[in-house]
């Protein structure tokens, strides 16, 4: 255990090119919503993506997961556009998503949903009206209308009863749900999650991992977890990544993935608490620490 | 050495990249000006907001204001046999600079400082990010009416400033010190000029609102966002804008009034 340099990239090179197929071009699967090549994104200097190749295939579920910090919310908000990457392309849906212009760029985003962390529901609006505020944005439907699509949609989250709540109101569990309606609003082609089990009790948790799958199914969308919840995110995903230090480690589908035998995935997989991610952050010896340099007090 | 002075460039370039966005920020904001014919009650909102709630430390504020220039006024004039002027001197001091001035202080710091807070926070739980992200613009729906509220929402405040503060002036001139009655009216309405006192106080106290605006939702816009970043952005609001209003006030006097 120890102080020595990160050994992620020892891990992925002893894995050898072949272990997961991550250093060459993803694997030909059905067609993809969301193509990314060469993607590449550095902040303060320091590479956050470095390089990532991923295909998302339409209709399916596909997880993005890693440990903390390794720009996983960075990926999402460069595939929506967010965020400018240095290198590389995203291209959603045949659309270069980086070059598309402003008016384009929000076009495409009325196609696309997008559940944040936080919910981020509009706090001054009650839940019926944060629901119903992308229709009244893009929609210019009669007010009857809005009202039954905005229930249908609460209903679908199971949160019809609670349409006149305010956010303020809501448990961490219903924020999400409401802010899932928000974001199916317009029935997007595809939806975003970031992070959407962390810090959910075991009831919300599984409410949410059923709703990702059932509104996946249901309304052929395509969507995208960035999640370290590995459980819960294996339990429904069609095809998972695995990311970290800015380039792919793994990718699969979860029973490849379940089967991968590298060290670090391995350790990563079963919540090891070291291996190839040591458990200390880098510093010096600590009887140097202690006793000053070259430890000569011992 | 070295260090300092790389450090002191650091801080001059960081000065000037946030000028730059700033500015970035305000062509955005007009860029939006013709959403708000579209959906006027968001203005209507912010007036009220930025306004209305305003109404009380503004009237509160201004009376006594008034009141200390009667009484200082008061004790001035009397010394030269010039008190029936006192109408004039309360007046011309509330409508050409403590009107527009002390309102736009007022409101930097009651609005001002709730509208960095309100955008920071809402740039902290990603609002603004989800807004984006359902393909309405955040600059032009939320930032855009914040700002013409502010602005349209400042002159109005600091007429009523002036005006409860020559009320004021007039209560410890007249009611209490006896000053004469028809002097303190006759002689305010004899030398106060509309063009160069009046209007000059609207361009000022316009002025003010766009400066004390933008101040404000460029600080909520830019901050860290974090609980510790939108506190410091607050606290730079307050400060910022009330030293470009006084900095802004020394220079409008020279040019409206300097001969």
């Amino acid at each position: 255990m120890g102080n020595g340099s990160p050994r992620l990239s020892t891990a992925r090179s002893d894995r050898g090119p072949d272990a997961s197929g991550s250093s060459v071009s993803p694997p030909a699967r059905g067609e993809s919503l969301v193509k990314i090549r060469g993607l590449r994104f550095l902040r303060e200097g320091r590479p956050i993506l470095d390089g990532i190749d991923l295909d998302l295939e339409r209709g399916k579920v596909t997880a993005i997961m890693g440990p903390s910090g390794t720009g996983k919310t960075t990926l999402l908000k460069l595939i929506s556009g967010q965020l400018q990457p240095d290198a590389g392309s995203v291209i959603v849906d045949g659309q270069d998503v980086h070059r598309l212009s402003h008016r384009e760029l929000y076009r495409l985003r009325t196609r696309m949903g997008m559940l944040f962390q936080s919910g981020a529901l509009l706090t001054d609006l009650d839940v019926f009206e944060n629901v119903a505020y992308p229709l009244r944005e893009h929609a210019r439907l009669p007010e009857s209308l809005l009202r039954k699509l905005v229930l249908l949609k609460l209903e679908a989250v199971g949160l019809r009863g609670a349409s006149r709540l305010m956010p303020s109101q809501l448990s961490g569990g219903m924020a999400r749900r409401v802010a899932l309606a928000r974001a199916v609003a317009l029935d997007p082609m595809m939806i975003m999650y970031d992070e959407p089990f962390t810090g959910q009790d075991p009831i919300s948790m599984g409410v949410l991992v059923s709703l990702i799958r059932h509104l996946n199914d249901a309304s052929r969308l395509t969507s995208i977890i960035v999640s370290h919840d590995v459980r819960e995110t294996a339990s429904i995903a069609d095809y998972i990544y695995i990311i970290a230090n800015g380039q792919v480690m793994c990718r699969g589908t979860p029973a490849q993935v379940a089967a991968e035998t590298s060290d670090w995935v391995r350790q990563f997989m079963d919540g090891l608490p070291d291996g190839p991610v040591h458990f200390h952050y880098p510093s010096a010896p600590l009887e140097r620490e202690f006793f000053g340099a070259g430890g000569d007090a011992q | 050495m070295i260090g300092a002075l790389a450090g002191l460039g650091r801080s001059g370039l960081a000065a000037v990249a946030s000028v730059g966005r700033a500015h970035l920020l305000l062509l955005g904001i007009l860029g939006g000006t013709g959403s708000l014919f579209a959906r006027p009650r968001l203005l209507i909102a912010q007036m009220f907001s930025i306004g209305v709630l305003s109404l009380l430390i503004i009237v509160v504020s201004g009376l006594f204001v008034g009141m200390v220039l009667g009484l200082q006024g008061y004790y001035v004039l009397s010394q030269f046999g010039a008190s029936e002027s006192l109408g004039v001197m309360v007046s011309a001091s509330l409508v050409r600079e403590l009107g527009p001035v002390v309102s736009a202080l007022l409101v930097a710091g009651r609005a001002g400082s709730a509208l960095t807070a309100e955008i920071g926070l809402m740039k902290a739980t990603e609002q603004l990010s989800a807004l984006e992200m359902m393909a309405v613009d955040p600059v032009r729906r939320i930032l855009t009416p914040r700002f013409f509220g502010g602005l349209l929402s400042m002159p109005l405040l600091a007429a009523l400033f002036s005006a409860v503060g020559v009320l004021g002036g007039y209560f410890v001139g007249v009611g209490l010190l006896g000053v004469d009655d028809g002097a303190f009216w006759s002689q305010m309405q004899a030398k106060i000029d509309f063009h160069e006192d009046v209007v000059n106080g609207v361009i000022k106290s316009i002025v003010f609102g766009v400066v004390v605006t933008w101040i404000a939702l460029f600080q909520g816009y830019d901050a860290t966002p974090t609980s510790a970043g939108v506190s410091r952005a607050t606290t730079r609001t307050v400060v910022h804008a009330a030293l470009a209003v006084l900095g802004l006030d020394f220079v409008l006097t020279a040019l409206m009034f300097g001969d």
